[in-house]
Order: C-alpha cells, then sequence, then structure tokens
C-alpha cells in the first residue's frame, strides 16, 4: 500500500491510478487501502468511497474466482450475444461479468479473459473457454 | 527478398489477436518467414489476414499456412490494395492501416508521419488555428462542434496552464475507429495532439482510453514514450478509465482525470475555459486530432473540398454487427446508408434481410430500410430524426425485437447514468417498467398505482391505461429525458427508443 501510494506522489489527479494499482495487486479495494488512500490525498473516506463505488472496475469484496467478460451491447446481441448468455448461465467457478463493447463489433460475439480478447464465439466456444477457467 | 522466405505482413491490433492471429503469425515463423506485425486493413471479416508481396489471403488459421506459402490456398483475395472495400476509400486517417508497424519510428517518417507537427512549427499558432479552423472540421465524437472554434476559445483564454485531453473512452457499441488509431498508428494521434498543444499553448496532455482497451493502452505508453522526444516540449500522460460509460461525455471525463466520481459538470463554464483543473482545456475525440496532421500537412483547402454540405473532410465509417462485410470504411461525408449496408456491408452476415440499423451507438435511433437513401452527415441524419454519433452502423436482420432493443436502451442508460440529474437517473428505471409492461404476453389495461390515485395529481389519468395511454406515457417520458437531462446519455436514449417506436409500433402493441 504504502509503495503504491508513494509511486503516485504528487501527481496531478492520483485517485484513478492508485484505485487501479490497488485493485490489480490485490483484487479488490478493502477498507483499510480506503483508509490508506483518503489519509494520503487529504480526502474524506466517504469521497473515496464515492469514487471506489461510482466505477464499475472496482470491488470492495474480494472475489477470487477467475473473471469472464461477456460483451452484450448491441453489436453483439446482432450477433447472438444474448443466445449466448442465456445458454451460459452461471457457471460454477467462474465469474461472468458483463461488458458493454470492446471494440469488435464486427466479428462478435466477443470476451475478454484477462487482457485476451476472444471473437467469433458460438456456444461451444464459449463453453471451452469456460472450461478452461473453472 | 527469396522465394522461400517472403515477409509475411500480419496485424497485430486487438481484433486480428481476437480472432486467432498470433498462431498464424507463429505458424508462419515456424515455416522460416519474416513475419511483420503491422496495423489492421480494416477488413475485419478477412481477419486474420496475410499479405505476401500485396497479395492477401484470409481468414487464416494455422493449418491454413503450408497451402498458403505452396500458393494453392483457397483463402486468396489477391491483391489487398486494389480490394474494392479498400479502392472505394479514401483514407486520410487511416492512410497507414496495414501497411506500417504501428510502433516503428522509422515506418511512421517514412510515411509523412511528423509532416504536420512540422508545418504547425513553421506556421505558428496563429496560422495553424486558422488552418484548422478553415479546413472546417468538426469533432468526430459525436456532437460535430467545429474544432477551430473550440481551439481558438482555448487559445484566448486567459491563464499559462492549459491543457489538450484526448477522449479515447470509445464505449458506444459499434465503434472501434478510435481503438484502431491507438492500437494501429498511436503517432499520428499524438501527432495531432502535439499541433493542437501547439496551437493552443498547453504543455501537458492526457489520453483518457477506457479499461476495457488493455492493447490500445499498452501500445499508446509504448508510443508516449518513443515519441516523447519528438513531442517535446508538449508532455502526454496516458490515463485509464474504470468502466464507466458515462465517462465518455467530455465534463465527466474531466472529472474522472481529476480523481473523481464521472459525474456531469453543468455547462456553462465551458470546458474550453474552465476544464481540467479548472484551466482551459481543449477535449477531443481521437478521430478529431488524428484528422489535423493531415489538414496541416496537406493544407485546409484539400481537406476542406471533400465532404458533403457542412460536413467537411472524411469520416472513419465502421460497419458492425450482422453484416457480412465489416470493418472500417474511410470515405468523405454522403455516402447514403444503403450503400453501406448493402454495396460495401454485402447486407446481414446471417444472410436474412436487413431490418434495422442503429447507427450512432447506443444513443443513436434505429433506421428502417426505407430510410437507406440518406446521406451521411450530421445535418441530414438530425432531419430524420437521428444522429451520426461516432459513425457507428450496426446491422440487425429481421429476427430483431425492436421492442426488446427499445427496453435495452433504457436498460442501459439506468447502469450507466451517472445520477446527476433526475430525468436521467430515474427516467430510464421507469422507461425499463414501461416497456416491460408493454411486453408482458397476458396485458390487461393498468389501474392507477397508489401515486396516481393521490387527489393531488391532478394530471395522473384515473381510468384503467391500455396500451396506447401506456404509448403516450412513453413518449412523454423520453421527452422529459430529452429535454431536461444534463448531457447526451439521458438526452439521447429517447432516440433509440422513439425510433423503434416510430418505424416498428406493432410491436409495441400499437
Amino acid at each position: 500500500m504504502a509503495e503504491i501510494l508513494a509511486r503516485h506522489a504528487g501527481r496531478e489527479g492520483a485517485l484513478l491510478p492508485i484505485l487501479h494499482d490497488v485493485q490489480a495487486a490485490l483484487g479488490h479495494v478493502p477498507e483499510a487501502a480506503i483508509r490508506a488512500i483518503a489519509q494520503a490525498l487529504n480526502l474524506s473516506r466517504a469521497e473515496v468511497h464515492g469514487v471506489v463505488s461510482f466505477y464499475h472496475d472496482f470491488r470492495t469484496d474480494p472475489d477470487p474466482r477467475p473473471v469472464l467478460k461477456l460483451c452484450r451491447a448491441e453489436a453483439c446481441q446482432a450477433r447472438g450475444s444474448e443466445a449466448l448468455a442465456a445458454g451460459l448461465g452461471d457457471p460454477a467457478g467462474v465469474r461472468v461479468e458483463t461488458v458493454y463493447c470492446l471494440g469488435l463489433c464486427s466479428v462478435g460475439p466477443n470476451a475478454m479473459i484477462g487482457e485476451v480478447v476472444h471473437a467469433r464465439l458460438d456456444a461451444g466456444r464459449l463453453a471451452a473457454l469456460v472450461e478452461t477457467l473453472a | 527478398m527469396t522465394a522461400a522466405a517472403p515477409i509475411v505482413r500480419i496485424s497485430d491490433d486487438a481484433l486480428a489477436l481476437a480472432c486467432g492471429a498470433d498462431a498464424v503469425a507463429a505458424a508462419f515463423a515456424a515455416q522460416g518467414c519474416t513475419v511483420h506485425r503491422v496495423s489492421s486493413r480494416g477488413m475485419h471479416w478477412l481477419e486474420p489476414l496475410a499479405e505476401i508481396d500485396g497479395q492477401g489471403f484470409g481468414p487464416l488459421g494455422p493449418d491454413d499456412v503450408s497451402a498458403v506459402l505452396a500458393g494453392t490456398s483457397p483463402k486468396a483475395v489477391g491483391p489487398v490494395a486494389a480490394h474494392p472495400f479498400l479502392a472505394r476509400q479514401q483514407r486520410l486517417i487511416f492512410a497507414r492501416a496495414g501497411i506500417t508497424r504501428p510502433l516503428d519510428l522509422d515506418d511512421y517518417a517514412a510515411t509523412g508521419g511528423w509532416a504536420g507537427l512540422e508545418q504547425a512549427r513553421a506556421l505558428g499558432p496563429a496560422a495553424t488555428l486558422a488552418a484548422v479552423t478553415a479546413s472546417g472540421l468538426r469533432g468526430r465524437g459525436g456532437a460535430g462542434f467545429p474544432a477551430g472554434i473550440k481551439w481558438q476559445t482555448v487559445a484566448d483564454a486567459p491563464g499559462a496552464t492549459k491543457y489538450i485531453v484526448c477522449n479515447a473512452d470509445e464505449g458506444d457499441s459499434g465503434t472501434f475507429a478510435d481503438r484502431m488509431v491507438m492500437e494501429g498508428d498511436p503517432f499520428l494521434l499524438l501527432e495531432g495532439m502535439a499541433i493542437a498543444a501547439q496551437a493552443v499553448g498547453a504543455g501537458q496532455g492526457y489520453i483518457y482510453v477506457r479499461s476495457e482497451y488493455p492493447h490500445a493502452i499498452r501500445k499508446l505508453r509504448a508510443a508516449v514514450e518513443l515519441a516523447a522526444p519528438r513531442l517535446a516540449p508538449f508532455a502526454v500522460e496516458v490515463r485509464v478509465g474504470a468502466g464507466a460509460y458515462v465517462c465518455g461525455e467530455e465534463t465527466s471525463l474531466l472529472n474522472s482525470l481529476e480523481g473523481k466520481r464521472g459525474e456531469v459538470r453543468a455547462k456553462p463554464p465551458l470546458p474550453a475555459l474552465a476544464g481540467l483543473f479548472g484551466r482551459p482545456t481543449v477535449v477531443n475525440n481521437v478521430l478529431t486530432l488524428a484528422s489535423v496532421p493531415w489538414i496541416l500537412a496537406h493544407g485546409a483547402e484539400a481537406y476542406q473540398a471533400i465532404g458533403f454540405g457542412r460536413s467537411r473532410g472524411t469520416m472513419p465509417i465502421q460497419l458492425a454487427g450482422n453484416i457480412r462485410h465489416g470493418g472500417l470504411f474511410e470515405v468523405g461525408f454522403g455516402i447514403t446508408l444503403g450503400e453501406l449496408v448493402h454495396d460495401i456491408g454485402g447486407g446481414t452476415a446471417s444472410g436474412r434481410p436487413v431490418k434495422a440499423v442503429q447507427v450512432g451507438g447506443p444513443l443513436g435511433a434505429y433506421h428502417p430500410p426505407a430510410d437507406f437513401h440518406l446521406p451521411f452527415d450530421y445535418e441530414s441524419f438530425a432531419a430524420a430524426d437521428g444522429l451520426i454519433g461516432h459513425a457507428g452502423l450496426v446491422v440487425f436482420d429481421d429476427s430483431a425485437d425492436m421492442r426488446a432493443q427499445a427496453r435495452f436502451a433504457m436498460a442501459f442508460c439506468a447502469a450507466e447514468s451517472c445520477g446527476k440529474c433526475t430525468p436521467c437517473r430515474i427516467g430510464s428505471t421507469r422507461g425499463v417498467e414501461l416497456l416491460d409492461r408493454l411486453g408482458a404476453a397476458d396485458r390487461q389495461p393498468r389501474a392507477p398505482d397508489a401515486v396516481e390515485a393521490l387527489p393531488q395529481m391532478r394530471n395522473a389519468a384515473k381510468a384503467p391505461r391500455g396500451s396506447a395511454a401506456e404509448i403516450a406515457l412513453l413518449e412523454d417520458l423520453c421527452e422529459t429525458m430529452k429535454f431536461g437531462s444534463l448531457c447526451a446519455l439521458g438526452g439521447f436514449t429517447p432516440y433509440p427508443v422513439l425510433s423503434a417506436l416510430k418505424h416498428w409500433p406493432e410491436e409495441f402493441g400499437a
């Protein structure tokens, strides 16, 4: 925590970069981190909490499951993402998150695992991806 | 170069990677080929596309490589540059697409890179501003505001500290042109930002990229490092969003950059006068800034000569959704919607008839084939109750449920609303409820609820509401959102809803 805060010392508008680093290091932003960040940036805990809760990327509770982000925006809907999502359901051991657009809108349906993107998914390919995670 | 070991060019942008380009590149390398990882041509249905001596092959899998090298591949598509999809385009922003390696400074300089910045430095700020104004360049983020006027406002604003902010929070479904610039030609964007900085007197620039674009973030950060000596004294930093669609709105983006909740600010004050940290700030979309180097290098008149009506220059149109030949099509304004969908896009990928085309992202209207005569420019689409937005086209075939699409527009607004203004925050949820009621299978006229029955609710209907009354209520709600919201999220969500209702009323039970 101290190391992350030191890395961003003196930077303008440092809160989001700090939160990204904390989330990357710990997988979530715990209450203790919010206290430390508030202290370092001379903000109230409420202000930091407000920012953490505003953005979809940050979470305050740990969830060790691997994440699959499935795009369900319009372009993927037009290529069948809704049927894929319905068929996938809530597989055990994997957190399936909805993402609105990965910018691969001509080759959907698409998904992202970590920073790896996958296009032209069908039910079989999606199930195989989930299998690699579970 | 010998025939045994040709140079193979394969894209390394996120879309090519998602389609399996790395495995194809590795298969070519294993056969002794030299592989150059270049930007994408934008012919997405052919990705992964390999180019050998100008001949294209795609879409390839690793198993196709031997046949390609033996000259027997059925996936040969002929000379790439002469492909009709590319030959019909006029590429200014994407002139290097598929040609250069994104992070190769020599490739960039050899293809006219930095000429615009050198010209701007030779001309000085006043003449640079005059050139951008004279070119007629309008903001490509959606609003279409003249870039020259914005820059002039910032240049004239008092204060020693000014900022250039590049809005790279490309959240609209059906759009990927910003991503392709950032991943395919990042130096072009940096050059455009440096020209803007020189013109308005800014020392620091920020690129705000959405977190869903990790490849773009990596390429931009590498490019900033490589180009720093060229850009100096102007400095650029890449900042990453955190999954909030509304941060594509410029004032919300500025709050996010400052480390706050991405809530929209009321305007005025304009960001040009009181933007990032209260300082005069140019906020421009990626494509706007990426258009600038060409304008400086070739002159405002040459740019002004391309286009249609008050929309000058080229627009990188993104063909997406259920379309056979999806990809990036940069062309002067004025091409018709029908040409884009049928002649260039080849109709639907599913082979079924086109039912609707959503133009301009999640806040854009759904257009039926009856609108296919519309020329692609800001004013024509506005006159047809639509917008071109960031120029993404999402094609739907006849299996689309338009009430469900209208409901999604409201649900998306509810999920992404920043919560600052009431019409957007609450109106979107009421809209979802209304559209659910309209879609219920066993729908009966709805009796007034507890609030509607209160004596002080004089304007609320006391009789049970049938379909017609519910639709009138939906139209009323859309009116409130359109004119009462602070920004385009709540203000434009009515576009997809009302257009679906207007063109496909039978699906709403009307």
